[in-house]
């Protein structure tokens, strides 16, 4: 009886241990709650094949994305051991020493960062900016584009309709004033028995929603955030004719053709408009477009166009590097599952899987823009993509912009050229307060 | 049995102590209840009191809470200065102060009219009271993502029966700058009137029956009545109300931003979101430590001001 209780004992003991062990080989992973999420976790499981480290997932709405993981990141957590941050956080974690600073690593283990996309190495991994200072690996290449019903924009009678209002053929639109025009056209026509509206665009006001949107209109109009020869001084490029422009069309946009109610949408609420037919096109990540080919009911019936040019091509920047936290205790098992990723046949799994790698061998490949019907647009999208500043004052900066925008935007509050104005002072005094002016 | 003086001794140092003296030895009265109130007082300090210091010291400084290894300044009252000649500060208090007004205002109406109906006991009166307080009884945050579709312009219901009566065609409550200050007042009211109704039930009820007798001895019509004894005996508890809801409505935060987000643009952003914007999303945490003791003071005083009214109706 006694043999039997110490064995027992002995038993539950080596067991604890093993599962203690196996705990220490586990690795937190934290990115935003999406499509590519979860292609990522059925890629993870090759790592944990070949390395019995086990991951686990923490994946937070887009909504609350950045501010639960800048807090975590600020209050020093361990929460995360791998994070896929924004592009726009790596001045503020690389100031902060909240990443780890990779140019070691890459040396000691052969990983040559010229291996991915120029456009990504320069977002997502460096600070200061271009630099070859690398706080991340490029992990998901990303961009603002736009998806439309290809099925309407088929329809013989439609199409009649559209030649004889604006005497050209109906198309995916390559500028700003086209886009307005279909948008127009489409909206409040009957198809099917059923009122559409024309357009599917950003307003969320909580995150970064509306910042998103309406520089998907600024930048091919030239918007520039600062002049290039005296770095922080805005004026006359942040409200230039143009930037003022641009604001009044996506302003227009939003007024003329999206759905009732669209007042405080971001990619989800995109989403949903579109794949309930409500909108003839909408705007959104590449990210979500696998997703949309394999949805059921608009799959098939779906077309992909690159963001519009108007007096230049320019996407907006989406996408994230792959960083190891600082506050970190498995530090070398996150370089490790880097050193994993960084290979180009899991790249390819990555792309196969539904992520976007930013990898040359898989962008670069022949057949790459026949592997999918927006792979071409996403090359295209990658070579003119701009961002939002990258600074440490990154937050601050953003919901200066959301609150001018959408007051002017949505809440018809003001002209243009005067929520620039003020977004001018706003960001002046940020950078006021760091010392940068 | 002759006791010994030994055990006389004994007795003694068991027996207790003449007018509730130390426990033991060396434990003064006083010790012991310092012993009894110290953690209670060491928690409030340590929760509420040293907070509130360390907040109105960080107020004076450049302090960020997301870089704490940069030097902190001391910017005297430079953020105070800012504080005051922010207009969108000054917007944010105007939506403040609109939304407690109607809020209240709906709420102090129909909740006095609901209590003096419920107050009449009519048959199945206890069951309409237990579903009229059901609102209350949810969660603000719930009760804002369950209104965003009633209000949702194409499939939700108020829409539908807003039109049912006369068609504004697509209106959309939460998404017009003009509309979604109505919309947050309507939910609150919709979730707080029966907790102002409760109060006015307390106070309906604590009104003498003799007193509506003597007054009918006297040929008082009900409307005199009611002017005369039941909105003076009343006012007291109706004071509370207005009393509670105004504090809460003026730090209301997760029903509202859950509904709008303190939109369209800043058309329903209450001082309370902008202070959470400015301190946890922008990270200027200096700054938002001096508009929290602005506020703090703002609630404080008016609060104060409002018990002594609120005593002297008591008194008459």
């Amino acid at each position: 009886m006694r043999r039997t209780f110490l064995t027992t004992i002995a038993l539950s003991l080596g067991l604890a241990a093993g599962v203690a062990q196996a705990q220490e080989k586990s690795l937190t992973l934290c990115w935003a709650a999406w499509d590519p999420a979860n292609a990522l976790t059925e890629l993870s499981r090759d790592f944990t094949a070949q390395t019995g480290i086990a991951m686990n997932f923490e994946f937070v709405p887009w909504t609350s994305f950045a501010d639960r993981f800048l807090n975590e990141l600020n209050s020093r957590g361990k929460l995360c051991d791998l994070m896929i941050g924004d592009s726009q956080w790596l001045g503020l974690a690389a100031e902060n020493g909240h990443y780890v600073k990779l140019n070691d690593f890459f040396d000691k283990e052969g990983i040559d960062i010229e291996d991915f996309l120029p456009a990504t190495v320069y977002n997502y991994s460096t600070w200061p900016k271009g630099s070859p200072n690398y706080w991340a690996l490029p992990a998901m290449g990303d961009a603002l584009a736009w998806v439309y019903r290809k099925d309407w924009f088929a329809r013989p009678e439609i199409r009649e309709a559209f030649q004889k209002e604006y005497g050209r053929e109906l198309a995916p639109p390559t500028t700003w004033t086209e886009l307005m025009e279909v948008a127009k056209f489409f909206n409040g026509r009957e198809i099917d028995g059923k009122v559409r509206y024309g357009v599917a665009i950003y307003t969320e006001r909580g995150s970064e929603g509306i910042t998103m949107g309406v520089t998907s209109a600024l930048y091919p109009w030239g918007f520039r955030y600062q002049d290039p020869e005296r770095p922080y001084q805005m004026e006359g490029f942040v409200n230039s004719p143009q930037a003022v422009e641009a604001l009044e069309a996506y302003k227009a946009l939003y007024e003329c053709c999206t759905p009732p109610g669209h007042s405080d949408a971001y990619m989800v609420a995109n989403l949903d408009a579109y794949k309930s037919g409500q909108v003839a096109m909408q705007m959104n990540w590449f990210a979500f477009f696998p997703g949309i080919l394999k949805d059921e009911e608009v799959g098939a019936v779906s077309g992909f166009f690159v963001n519009p040019r108007q007096n230049e091509e320019a996407s907006v920047l989406g996408g994230q590097g792959i960083s190891v936290v600082s506050y970190s205790d498995k530090k070398d098992l996150a370089l490790q599952y880097i050193k994993w990723f960084a290979q180009p046949e899991v790249q390819q799994k990555w792309w196969a899987l539904g992520g976007y790698s930013a990898h040359r061998a898989v962008l670069e490949a022949p057949d790459f823009p026949k592997s999918a019907p927006f792979a071409g647009d996403f090359l295209k999208a990658m070579s003119n993509v701009r961002d939002f500043w990258q600074e440490p004052e990154y937050a601050e900066l953003l919901q200066a912009m959301q609150r001018r925008i959408h007051d002017y935007v949505v809440a018809d509050k003001g002209t243009a050229k005067e929520a620039l104005d003020k977004l001018i002072q706003d960001w002046t005094e940020i950078f006021e307060d760091a010392g940068k002016l | 049995m002759n006791e010994t003086p030994a055990s006389s001794d004994s007795r003694s140092r068991r027996a207790p102590p003449a007018g509730g003296a130390a426990l033991r030895p060396g434990l003064s009265d006083r010790t012991v209840a310092w012993l009894f109130v110290a953690p209670t007082l060491f928690l409030l300090l340590a929760i509420n009191i040293f907070p509130l210091l360390w907040n109105v010291y960080l107020s004076f400084t450049n302090f960020k809470a997301n870089a704490p290894g940069r030097p902190l300044r001391w910017l005297g009252l430079r953020n105070y200065e800012r504080l005051l000649a922010n207009e969108d500060i000054w917007a944010s208090m105007q939506v403040t102060a609109r939304f407690v007004f109607w809020s209240i205002l709906f709420q102090v109406l129909l909740g006095f009219a609901l209590a003096w109906l419920i107050n009449r006991r009519f048959k199945g009166h206890a069951f309409w009271t237990t579903v009229i307080v059901v609102p209350m009884m949810l969660s603000p945050a719930v009760v804002g993502v369950f209104w965003t579709y009633l209000f949702q312009p194409q499939a939700g219901i108020f829409n539908y029966i807003v039109n049912f009566f006369y068609d504004f065609g697509d209106f959309t409550m939460i998404g017009d700058p003009d509309l979604a200050m109505w919309a947050i007042v309507l939910v609150d009211t919709w979730m707080w009137t029966p907790f102002v109704m409760l109060i006015c039930l307390a106070g309906l009820r604590a009104v003498p029956d003799h007193l509506y007798e003597a007054a009918e001895v006297d040929g008082a019509s009900s409307w005199r009545q009611f002017w005369t004894i039941t909105v003076p005996l009343v006012l007291p508890f109706l004071m509370l109300a207005v009393l509670f809801r105004g504090i809460e409505n003026f730090k209301m935060f997760d029903m509202v931003v859950e509904l709008t987000s303190g939109g369209p643009g800043s058309a329903t952003e209450l001082a309370s979101i902008y202070l959470k914007r400015e301190a946890f999303e922008k990270w200027r945490t200096g700054f938002s430590a001096a508009l929290a003791v602005v506020l703090f003071v703002t609630v404080f005083g008016v609060a104060n001001i409002y018990v002594k009214v609120l005593n002297r109706v008591k008194e008459r």
